[in-house]
């Protein structure tokens, strides 16, 4: 672990001092790898396998046979499976968890820690389902990155400047452990499956798909809640 | 330590709640439109409650740990405030912890092989292998880097917005010129480079300097560390693929 090293050097050399409650932290600190460890071995042995099969049978289910068969439509099942793996697996991931903690007590409760997790979570969710729409169609990954990009800039005019950079942040945060396995292995798969698609061009994107859509929920729902200004922010299923 | 054991104890229900939704969703997929029933039950239960458990410790480590940590840190260094120690803290905790990121290490890993069969670089496996490393190299310096200027911002209280969007325009320049088989690579390796080690230390660290420091806030200046360590990589793999 070289973050364990790169800490304990400037802590040691640069700061020259005692941690307060060292003990805790540092009990705290093995708890951290043990139960990533954990988590991640759980992952490799019950749900990848099963993400990455599931994947490759529902690509593989309707084949088209050339080029002019491939019509987005038949596709429709990719889709929905996307949009739930997408969904599912950015409410379970961990770094995601964590900074929610940090924006609910950074905002004294303003942020809702469930609520903004929601949020983002459609916004992968959508982020993946369209990026397979895309792998499908086969059309360029920069024009929608990039009027997605466009979004991001009007949705930021009228954001609050007090949820930008944490709306910034969620689109980064969202693809980690959990989810970057399993929508990596749709995107090649799909990519190898549809004809007429190269696995190369049109199999990687899937990641950027879900780390722009984020922003824009996220940004959303800040402005919903700005909205209706209740005390208690209502749960976040409107999206975009 | 019992303190300890009772919270695991709580975690371990709210860790529930929080992989419901995946054992649905996979669950649904498999019995009601594959219609196929699982193929190792036992393995599958094991591996499931290893998941509960260890993001149930996971999650209290963050809280008892790495966030307590953080802070200490960041207010280490803006007592001491010595400007040149903690950039190169952001720079090597940038750098350090992507290098091994296993998420990179597998994206990179799949990248060299795309693209060796694309013909861009031979086939052989030192090619490869040493298309992946620089790869990883790349995307590390360049999260390196973003860290720093995500510090730096937060000391001198910028408008981040500007500098996104500044940094978006340069991805869409870049894009016109890369070459087509980099620009996916590129676009995902921004969302892969930060783990879950990371993650909570950084924004730890950004919300702690945000804090001890006079005039900012912790919403609006503390965040968004994570948002240049993602943006970044795209630009300098794009970058890469221009000189390759």
């Amino acid at each position: 672990m070289p973050i364990v090293v790169i800490l304990v050097v400037f802590q040691v050399v640069v700061l020259r001092q005692q941690l307060p409650n060292l003990k805790q932290i540092v009990s705290g600190f093995v708890l951290v790898l043990v139960g990533l460890a954990l988590f991640l071995v759980g992952l490799n042995d019950a749900l990848f396998p099963i993400g990455e099969t599931m994947a490759a049978q529902l690509t593989s289910s309707n084949v088209a046979s050339s080029v002019a068969d491939v019509r987005w439509a038949d596709y429709l099942m990719v889709y929905a499976f996307a949009a739930a793996v997408g969904f599912a697996t950015t409410v379970a991931e961990p770094s995601l968890i964590a900074v929610s903690i940090k924006a609910e007590s950074a905002s004294g409760g303003a942020i809702n820690a469930w609520g903004l997790r929601l949020a983002v979570a459609v916004g992968v969710a959508t982020g993946v389902s369209l990026g397979c729409f895309r792998i499908v169609t086969g059309t360029p990954l920069q024009w929608y990155i990039m009027a997605s990009y466009a979004v991001v800039l009007i949705l930021t005019i009228f954001a609050s400047k007090t949820i930008m950079p944490l709306a910034y942040d969620s689109g980064g945060v969202t693809t980690s452990t959990v989810t970057v396995p399993v929508v990596a292995a749709l995107g090649l798969g799909l990519a190898s499956d549809v004809p007429g698609r190269n696995p190369l061009v049109d199999g990687f994107g899937l990641i950027a798909f879900a780390s722009v859509f984020p922003i824009m929920t996220v940004l959303g729902y800040s402005l919903i809640v700005a909205k209706l200004t209740s005390p208690t922010p209502p749960s976040p299923s409107e999206e975009e | 330590m019992t303190d300890i054991l009772n919270a695991i104890v709580r975690r371990i229900l709210s860790a529930l709640r929080d992989l419901a939704p995946i054992f649905i969703v996979i669950a649904f997929f498999q019995i009601a439109v594959l219609q196929q029933s699982f193929p190792n039950l036992g393995d599958t239960i094991v591996g499931l409650v290893c998941v509960v458990l260890g993001l149930a410790i996971f999650t209290q480590g963050l809280e008892s740990g790495l966030f307590p940590l953080g802070e200490a840190i960041a207010q280490a260094f803006a007592r001491k405030s010595s400007v040149v120690a903690l950039l190169s803290f952001a720079f090597c905790l940038g750098f350090g912890t992507t290098v091994a990121e296993p998420a990179l290490i597998a994206v990179a890993a799949e990248a060299a092989d795309v693209v060796a069969q694309a013909g861009l670089i031979s086939s052989s496996e030192n090619a490869r292998d040493a298309y992946a490393f620089t790869l990883r190299i790349v995307v590390a310096l360049s999260v390196g880097v973003a860290v720093v200027i995500g510090v730096v911002r937060i000391l001198k209280g910028w408008p981040i917005h500007v500098m996104i969007i500044s940094g978006y325009v340069f991805v869409t320049v870049l894009t016109f010129f890369a070459p087509a088989e980099i620009i996916g690579i590129a676009y995902d390796s921004g969302g892969v480079t930060t783990g879950t080690v990371t993650v909570p230390l950084l924004t730890a660290l950004g919300v702690g300097l945000a804090t001890s420091i006079r005039g900012r806030n912790p919403m609006v200046d503390g965040f968004g560390l994570i948002a240049f360590a993602s943006l970044t990589p795209i630009i300098f793999v794009l970058a890469y693929g221009l000189v390759l």
